[in-house]
């Protein structure tokens, strides 16, 4: 067997990128989704929803001119690491390096600390918004790939799962990722992202919808029978009145994405979870 | 549309004369409150002790703010969901509370209880964080600092902007926006 040399990576490297990822994602709002809110803004027919596209782009120069966050709620730290098989860390744990840059970031940056302890027997505030959620992937190559995504609480609070049953069919799925952004009406910051996971277990089709939502605005499922059910779905999503701000308007989401994987024979599992307009996540590769 | 000034403590008059829509922009002390101080604050109700301030005519601002950094009088601070605070509202407007401001639709129970005592729902834009906070002047914590964020602070502001959503007439700006704009 070909021994290929490792590639060695600090983790004190890691900890520097998410730390400084953290802090770039809660202050300054992506491209795609600045020049989103512009075009959207146009289309929009609602005076108050063009009036709400207006006040989003403004907090976003704030934000960025002052260096402080786009939303308080800056949000649980999910953290996806693509890790090349010919990569290997050195100088500590690499988990505990990522949770030393979120903390560093969160508390040198002023960012809020949302994550309290034992979830269900003690509220006491972790105190620097640690532990992250990190998932991750073991991929070719001596490359590492680190995606932060801070996922606000009130997004993910309307995001729901189904096991749904194989007689339901695809409309089946659509009816209930309709319902669920109906349901959520203004709850979850409308202009949202939609991500869906269909396939897989119960674990992973949520995993599928997460990992959705850090696609870019435009960028379709390489799956052309998929990216046609998105485009249609977004459509549909956009029919229910919402609106920016849920005050009524045609913009109710921005984007709907959808990752699929294989399925059991008696599943038919499906998840949506639901992102904010201040859909904050950044990448980097060491 | 011509937004309206009001000032903080509301009047029963101020209340009568919002309707669902009515942009305005609100100026006073205010008060901030979520999830774990809004369940102290029923506690020392139901528990016949006085409150932190006084509910007479106040209004609840849903926040959490993030950090203030140094020069800032307060970090991000836009609404967080209004529904989780509504098992705990009705009993605040029994107490006085007038307004609260939020994201988000709340219950029925609450809704009626805004017509019955004649208060107002207010939503801020969620997510406009840092544009929001430029109309905070003052902030202080003033009770529960133990909750960090959660705190219950008091807040001067000025010309906060803000839209009536629920009125005490029963009026729905949620509703009324999604009938309009529904194409189903």
């Amino acid at each position: 067997m070909e021994n290929k040399k490792k590639r060695i990576i600090d983790v004190d490297q890691v900890k520097n990128a998410v730390k400084d990822l953290c802090i770039k994602a809660c202050t300054e709002l992506n491209d795609d989704l600045e020049e989103a809110f512009k075009k959207l803004k146009q289309e929009e027919e609602s005076p108050v929803g063009k009036a709400i596209f207006d006040q989003l782009l403004e907090n976003a120069e704030i934000a960025r001119q002052k260096s402080i966050p786009i939303c308080q709620d800056t949000g649980f730290t999910v953290v996806f690491l693509e890790v090349g098989q010919d990569v290997s860390f050195s100088g500590g744990y690499i988990n505990s390096a990522i949770d030393e840059g979120v903390g560093e970031s969160y508390t040198e940056g002023y960012l809020r600390k949302s994550i309290v302890k034992n979830a269900y027997t003690n509220p006491e505030n972790t105190g620097d918004n640690t532990p992250s959620i990190i998932h991750t992937e073991i991929v070719p190559g001596d490359q590492v790939k680190i995606t932060v995504l801070p996922k606000g609480g009130g997004s993910e609070n309307m995001s729901r799962i189904k096991m749904m049953k194989p007689a339901d069919g695809i409309d089946g799925i659509r009816d209930f990722v309709i319902e669920t952004v109906k349901d959520a009406g203004a709850n979850p910051c409308p202009p949202i992202i939609v991500g869906v996971g269909l396939g897989g277990t119960f674990d992973y089709v949520a995993y599928l919808a997460k990992k959705a939502i850090t696609r870019k605005i435009g960028e379709r499922n390489p799956d052309k029978s998929i990216a046609t059910l998105e485009a249609d779905w977004l459509e549909q999503v956009n029919r229910l009145g919402i609106g920016p701000a849920g005050l009524g308007g045609r913009i109710t989401a921005l984007e709907l994405f959808i990752e699929v994987y294989p399925r059991h024979i008696a599943s038919y599992p499906a998840a949506v979870n639901i992102q904010c307009h201040a859909a904050r996540s950044k990448s980097c590769i060491l | 549309m011509e937004e309206k000034k009001i000032e903080a403590p509301l009047t029963d008059e101020t209340v009568k004369g919002l309707n669902a829509g009515d942009q305005v922009l609100l100026s006073g002390i205010i008060y901030t409150a979520r999830d774990a101080a809004h369940k102290r604050l029923v506690e020392l109700l139901e528990g016949g002790n006085p409150l932190p301030f006084n509910l007479k005519g106040s209004v609840i601002y849903y926040v959490g703010p993030s950090p203030a950094p140094p020069g800032f009088v307060i970090g991000a601070a836009g609404p967080t969901t209004s529904y989780r605070m509504d098992p705990y509202a009705p009993l605040l407007i029994e107490h006085g509370m007038k307004g609260m401001i939020g994201k988000g639709q709340r219950s029925d129970e609450l809704i009626d209880k805004m017509k019955e005592r004649l208060a107002v729902y207010f939503g801020a834009t969620g997510g406009a964080a840092a544009l929001i906070s430029k109309a905070i002047v003052q902030a202080k914590v003033i009770a529960f600092d133990d909750l960090g964020t959660e705190a219950v602070r008091e807040l001067a502001v000025k010309d906060m902007p803000l839209v009536v959503i629920n009125d005490c007439y029963g009026g729905d700006l949620y509703i009324q926006g999604r009938e309009q704009w529904s194409l189903e």
